[in-house]
């Protein structure tokens, strides 16, 4: 047999392993009578018309109205702005004065009075605002291996390739490794914030503000860890240097609870998990209700915030908040929530009845037209 | 294999001076012409190598790698690589290196295995034996190294490898018998001359010692022309020159038949040979939807950019002041303080580009290849298509395209011969047995003939008791109803014209009579008859021609010795005429034929491919316009398009032939048609009826309207005026084409201001490159061959397979393909637009707002798999309903899914929904307590708030757009949400020591145990998929497309059958 053209209209195409194989196999082969194969498989064919939705639309308006109403209603919260702009306000003083090397600290008091009685557990938080603290270059500067304990990350000084990573820059060590390294960790909120309750006959009794379980359960037993090998902590540190803003080294952090110390202290450990926007709360204490029930836990009346004011937060226009919530199974006091619940309902309700007219005028008037044609 | 890729360039490049001059001369045997005649310039051609392939293995990294880059998207994603590898950015460059690897390579491989394949059947064919005449003897030889000058011998049925001209044949007269069926699809008999000078050099020896030069034009690709000149140089005489035409040229390509073997020397070889001229390369095929993502992703690319420049910008506005650049907690390393504020702008620029590079996902590709891949088995398996008599199911070649397959083809061609299933003749009125001269009765009895009808013809004899037995020795030997063999002498064959339109042949009785039987047209026949029952046969013709039959007449008429010889000279005289022999022929053809006595007539019936008919309503209901370019005959072509009813007796013909041509100037029929479609076109404005007008034109006439014309105007004028006109018919018919100008014909049409999808389909060779040419090219498994199956991008076993490929298989594909495309672009927006938000809550620091892990598995794995499978399954309307109602087709047509409206809606809707996350999240986060222990979350809980968010409201998007849930897509989409809260829990649940963050660490399970984060994240859904419902519903109940329709109209089938669906019944009987 002579060469002939046809093979060359062939070019890459074997004959029945073409070029996308795929098919190729099948050529000479009766396709399988199979559901799949055919594409007949059995199948719920649902189509969204009018008549179907309807019953959603009224049903979703139903049940979510009543819950915005839950949500609006409930809740109890008290925020106080105590940054000290004003020259009236008594933090004005405090708030000029700042700087890190002061040795003595600076205190105000801020008076308030609570119209309601905060019932159950109470929240006591700090906010901040103006603070950036989902900045990617401070976001990325912390180590979290060596705040789960690893000894490594506090011995190198001089870096090597792998180890003492660059994510504490610019704060990562001084003379000697820093510990905790990093940005987030220098700049570890210390106002200390003390309430007082005034009696009505004018003494002022201080409310307890424990400090155990504002951080995160995990957080505070898993992530984060002090450096094993010794009970001392003045040891395990010894060879790091504290942060640059900090006052008292990290194993002093809690002089009144030693197992609060080290990298495993609450304050520190929240601060850590930083903030999605630029204005944030974080819990600072909680005030736990009263064991007899009978007394609320912060009964109506007159009351002192204490502040020991070391937080500088002028420079960049922020603001220094306290805040006191309470909280139920659906969070603290959520007014977006509520009114968002309701407005959706509501909609889904008017939009049902708009569904219903038209189903009623315009589904008919489809069907004639079909049979006419 | 290199080498010779090295040294056909150098050939190439040595003869590229020579292109320049307008002959070539071969010197036949290699032997130098004798020194009086001419100087002897050895000239370097071509080998008659054949090299498809596209890679060699030196070059096939770089070279491959090159050609993938070329590839905009992927050239996109090695800049986003680089880019993270070079500079600090947000995220790491294993997110978008791993899946540009695993794609190139997996592309590479597929690529490197096909080239392996071309290279094997290159090989295959260039080491193809041929007989070669060298020194007087027969040599066997590789096809790969015949030279021009060579002589060739070949035998019966073999092919010629390379384009050679006829010197000599095993029969006397010179001649010899050729088909090319595999070159132009005409599958007669057709017959080369050898030169008589050269004719009797009938061996080896003899042909060795032939002594002549041959000078003819360089390669051209019109099959039909050729023009040479060989001198012949003999011992001490002057040499002969002889003129050479079309007729002595042996094609590649062809087969040689009846004839024992031949002489012939290689004239053009490898790529210069017609058939390669005529061969177009296998281009990149690219569909409207690849078109239209290629475009959106364009906008995309600027979407990005704006984002990317609108940040660096309000980064720089804002953090003018230092204390927000750099405050007292956040302070710049040294280096990047120091580094000029030009770099660390462009920088930032370039991170968040890598920040927002999501948006266009390499899994989009990733995702749009596997859907054509996988998809394209359901064509395969698809067992309506499967064709029990070839035991071949449909062929996807190239699954690139099929949803083009559901795109409007504004044009459809196919060839009418592969229509022509089988011929048969219906009725048959000769009196006497009227034999044919060419036809060749072998011993196994079957008819090889020119042309179908003849065979039919014959055949249809054998039945009525009249066998033609054999040809032999000149004598024809018919086996009548008594079983006695009667023998005539097979005297002249007067060749069939499409001039004349009729044939003849003179024989000899056994009982000495001189008989001239003739069969034609009835108009060419009818002029000539002096005798016979003209009236009767006439009303039976017409009757006939009306049932759509073919129809030919038979006359005869006996001649005297005395005319007998007269006649003889008559076209012996014509036939050695060396000028205008045509011509002269005609003329003695035009004397000889006359005084017919009429016999009968005979009516075939040309029986098309079943359902081929139908298959073409169909079309044309779906709104494609069909074209039918053939190789025929007009004759032929036009019953066949009567016979399809693709022209009705109702549609006015407008022919634009030859003929008319010759009568009038091209210009004014085009100008005269033009005139009488257009004056239809605004009377149809007022009356309703409207004109149906089908289009006629010939090869002839499409070169001179394609022509070039010398006034500078004419040609672009021809070419619209031609495009006008058929625009405005519902059906065209181009015949006598060659093979490229089918491919011109597509490409005129692919050009033409609509710039309409087309879709090609025919069976033969002389197909392919028209199916190459159109933007769909579809192969029919047919009986000449599987050349056009081959280079087809679909090949179907039988052309009514074609409504359920494009009405069921397009339609389907198109909408699955429409709706991955779009729901792709709409899910990124969904995922990084909240990104872009949270730059301005983060002082533009390019912090991402969701975890590595989640940027990078989002396209991989949280949302791949449902749309995935949607686009494999998704069935938005029964099959049986698409291929009741083809008009559903038109809801598809123009790409009408992917229009920048529809693209507009899904952009907006991920603008809409990633707002809602956003700020939902946002406001559910400000300035309050989101636990229900008072504990607060972080940034990386905000991220996957809003990341649950996204997951579940896009995965439900789908949900709510799938009609068609089979236990799979129940699996799949509720399976795809399971796994992203399983691997959410798993991601959060373990410090993982191989990471150097721990930033995930609980907090999706933290999350998940708060109340208000539960009410959030339902409230968020809801308020993102309302807008969407609502718009389904109203365009529903409001404005429904004719699918919608269909759709609700389903519960109801069987109620109201009796009295909607009488209509669509009717048809249900035609098409089922």
């Amino acid at each position: 047999m002579a060469p002939s053209y046809n093979a060359k209209e062939e070019d890459g195409h074997q004959p029945g392993a073409t070029g996308h194989g795929g098919a190729g196999t099948m050529t000479n082969k009766k396709p399988d009578n199979t559901a799949f194969k055919q594409q007949r498989l059995p199948a719920w064919q649902p189509i969204l018309t009018a008549g179907t939705v309807l019953p959603a639309f009224f049903v979703i308006g139903l049940i979510f109205i009543p819950i915005g109403f839950i949500l609006i209603v409930y809740g109890l919260t008290l925020l106080i702005d105590y940054t000290g702009v004003d020259m009236s306000s008594p933090c004005y003083n405090c708030s000029q004065s700042y700087s890190w090397n002061n040795t003595q600290s600076c205190t105000c008091s801020v008076h308030f009075s609570l119209d309601q009685p905060f019932e159950s557990n109470v929240f006591m938080y700090y906010g901040l605002s103006n603070f950036y603290q989902n900045h990617r270059r401070y976001v990325k500067s912390r180590d979290d291996s060596q705040l789960n304990g690893d000894k490594t990350s506090l011995q190198y000084h001089i870096c090597t390739l792998n180890r003492c990573s660059k994510e504490c820059e610019p704060y990562r060590s001084s003379d000697k490794p820093i510990a905790p390294c990093g940005a987030i960790a220098n700049s570890l909120f210390n106002d200390t914030l003390e309430l007082y309750y005034i009696d009505p006959n004018g003494s002022r009794t201080a409310i307890p503000l424990v400090k155990k379980g504002i951080a995160w359960w995990t957080d505070k037993h898993v992530k984060f860890r002090n450096p094993s090998g010794n009970n001392n902590l003045t040891v395990v540190f010894q060879g790091t240097s504290k942060p640059v803003n900090w006052r008292k080294p990290v194993f002093e952090l809690d002089p009144l609870d030693s197992d609060n110390n080290g990298f495993i202290n609450e304050d520190f450990i929240v601060w850590m998990r930083t903030a999605a926007l630029p204005t944030f709360r974080k819990l600072y204490c909680i005030i736990q209700k009263k064991p007899n029930n009978m007394t609320p836990t912060l009964p109506r009346g007159e009351y002192i915030l204490e502040v020991t004011y070391n937080y500088p937060v002028r420079s960049f226009d922020g603001r220094k908040r306290m805040i006191l919530s309470t909280i139920s199974w659906m969070g603290g006091k959520n007014p977006f929530l509520g009114i968002a619940y309701i407005t959706v309902g509501s909609v889904c309700f008017c939009l049902g009845l708009v569904l219903l007219s038209i189903h009623y005028r315009y589904g008919k008037r489809n069907n004639s037209a079909e049979i006419s044609s | 294999m290199d080498f010779s890729v090295l040294r056909n360039l150098i050939s190439r490049y040595c003869a590229g001076e020579e292109y320049w001059v307008d002959s070539r001369t071969v010197y036949i045997g290699h032997k130098e012409p004798p020194p009086a005649a001419e100087a002897y310039i050895p000239q370097r051609y071509p080998d008659n190598r054949i090299v498809s392939s596209k890679y060699t293995l030196w070059n096939f990294i770089p070279k491959n790698l090159f050609e993938q880059f070329r590839r905009i998207a992927n050239f996109y994603f090695l800049l986003i690589f680089l880019v993270q590898l070079i500079i600090d950015t947000p995220t790491s460059p294993v997110t978008s290196g791993l899946p540009l690897f695993f794609v190139i390579t997996v592309t590479a491989i597929k690529q490197g295995y096909e080239d392996w394949l071309r290279h094997k059947a290159d090989c295959s064919i260039n080491e193809c034996p041929v007989d070669m005449v060298q020194q007087g003897t027969v040599v066997r030889t590789q096809s790969s190294k015949l030279r021009v000058g060579d002589v060739v011998m070949v035998r019966e049925d073999e092919t010629f490898p390379c384009d050679l001209l006829l010197l000599s044949s095993s029969h006397d007269d010179g001649t010899c018998y050729v088909t090319t069926t595999s070159l132009d699809g005409e599958s007669s008999h057709k017959t080369y001359y050898a030169v008589p000078d050269t004719m009797d050099f009938k061996t080896e020896q003899k042909v060795d010692s032939l002594h002549a030069t041959i000078e003819c034009e360089q390669p051209q690709p019109d099959l039909y022309k050729f023009v040479g000149r060989i001198n012949i140089y003999k011992e001490r005489e002057d040499p002969i020159a002889r003129s050479l035409g079309a007729e002595n040229l042996l094609l590649r390509g062809a087969t040689l038949k009846n004839t024992e073997h031949i002489y012939a020397v290689a004239i053009y070889t490898g790529m210069d040979t017609k058939m390669a001229l005529n061969y177009q390369s296998k281009s990149q095929k690219r569909s409207a939807v690849e078109k239209s993502m290629n475009a959106f992703l364009i906008v995309y690319l600027c979407i990005l950019i704006s984002k990317a420049v609108i940040n660096t910008v309000l980064k720089y506005a804002w953090q003018w002041s230092v204390d927000r650049d750099e405050p007292w907690y956040n302070h710049r390393t040294e280096i990047d303080r120091e580094r000029h504020v030009v770099i660390r702008a462009f920088t930032d620029f370039l991170a968040f580009m890598v920040l927002f590079n999501y948006i266009i996902p390499v899994s989009m590709y990733v995702t749009v290849e596997m859907q054509k891949f996988l998809g394209s088995y359901f064509i395969a398996w698809d067992k309506d298509m499967y064709d029990e008599e070839l035991g071949v199911g449909a062929q996807v070649n190239t699954s690139d395209l099929n949803e083009e397959l559901g795109q409007e083809h504004e044009d459809l061609f196919f060839r009418a011969l592969c229509l022509c299933h089988t011929v048969q003749v219906k009725e048959e009125e000769t009196v006497d047995s009227i034999k044919r001269g060419i036809h060749l009765g072998k011993p196994t009895s079957f008819y090889i003939s020119s042309s179908p009808d003849e065979v039919a013809l014959v055949e249809g004899m054998k039945r009525l008791g009249y066998t033609y037995l054999r040809l032999k020795d000149s004598h024809m030997e018919i086996l009548n109803k008594d079983d006695e063999i009667e023998r005539f002498e097979l005297l002249h064959v007067l060749n069939f014209d499409s001039v004349r339109r009729r044939m003849s042949v003179i024989v000899k009785s056994s009982s000495g009579e001189y008989l001239l039987f003739c069969k034609g047209a009835d108009t060419s026949i009818f002029p000539r008859v002096v005798s016979g029952k003209v009236e009767q046969v006439r009303a039976r013709v017409e009757q006939n021609a009306v049932e759509g039959l073919r129809t030919l007449c038979v006359a005869y008429r006996s001649l005297s010795p005395v005319e007998y010889e007269e006649t003889c000279h008559q076209l012996d005289d014509a036939k050695l005429a060396l000028q205008d022999r045509e011509q002269r022929l005609a003329q003695a053809y035009d004397l000889i034929e006359r005084d017919f006595t009429l016999l009968g007539a005979t009516a075939v019936e040309d029986r098309l491919q079943e359902k081929a008919a139908d298959t073409i309503e169909s079309l044309q209901k779906a709104g494609m316009k069909v074209w039918v370019l053939t190789g025929d005959k007009m004759e032929t072509a036009a019953a066949t398009c009567y016979a399809s009813k693709l022209f009705r007796r109702s549609t006015q013909i407008l022919e634009l032939t030859k003929k008319r041509t010759e009568e009038q100037s091209l210009h004014d029929v085009l100008f005269d048609l033009s005139r009488t479609v257009l004056r239809q076109r605004t009377l149809s404005g007022l009356s309703v009826e409207c004109q149906d007008y089908g289009l006629i034109i010939d090869g002839a006439t499409l070169s001179a309207v394609l022509k070039p014309s010398p006034e500078s105007s004419g040609s672009g004028n021809y070419r619209e005026i031609f495009l006008e006109i058929s625009r405005n018919c519902s059906a065209v018919l181009c015949c006598r084409m060659a093979p490229l100008q089918k491919a011109q014909i597509v490409k005129l049409i692919k050009a033409s201001k609509e710039h309409p999808i087309t879709l090609a389909i025919g069976d033969g060779a002389n197909d392919v490159s028209m199916i190459l040419e159109a933007h769909v090219g579809i192969g029919i498994m047919g009986k000449e061959g599987r050349q056009a199956a081959r280079n087809s991008d679909y090949a179907i076993p039988k052309f009514k397979h074609l409504k359920k490929m494009l009405l069921v298989h397009g339609h389907l594909y198109y909408v699955r393909i429409a709706e991955l495309v779009q729901y792709f672009f709409y899910k990124n927006v969904c995922f990084i637009f909240p990104q872009f938000l949270y730059q301005f809550f983060c002082g533009f620091s390019q912090q991402p707002l969701y975890d590595t892990a989640y940027l990078t598995l989002y396209n991989i794995s949280f949302t791949s798999l449902p749309i995935l499978l949607y686009s494999l399954i998704e069935k938005h309307i029964s099959i049986e309903t698409l291929k009741r109602d083809p008009t559903l087709y038109r809801d598809v047509a123009k790409n009408s899914l992917l229009r920048w409206p529809v693209f507009l809606y899904w952009t907006c809707l991920g603008l809409f929904n990633a707002c809602i996350f956003f700020f939902g999240a946002y406001f559910l986060f400000d300035n309050t307590t989101f636990t229900s222990n008072g504990q607060m979350f972080g940034n990386w809980t905000f991220g996957t708030l809003v990341f649950t968010v996204l997951v579940f409201t896009v995965t439900l998007k789908l949900a709510l757009d799938t009609h068609h849930w089979t236990w799979i897509n129940h699996f799949v989409i509720w399976g795809s949400l399971l796994f992203y809260v399983i691997f959410s829990l798993l991601w959060g649940g373990i410090i993982w020591p191989f990471l150097n963050y721990q930033r995930m660490y609980y907090v999706f399970m933290q999350m998940l145990s708060s109340g208000p984060a539960w009410l959030g994240i339902i409230l968020l859904i809801t308020i993102s998929l309302l807008p969407d419902v609502v718009k389904k519903v109203l365009c529903r109940t409001l404005w429904p497309t004719a699918t919608e329709r269909a759709q609700s109209n389903r519960p109801c089938l069987t109620v109201e059958l009796s009295t909607i669906f009488v209509l669509t019944q009717s048809d249900n009987r035609l098409s089922f």
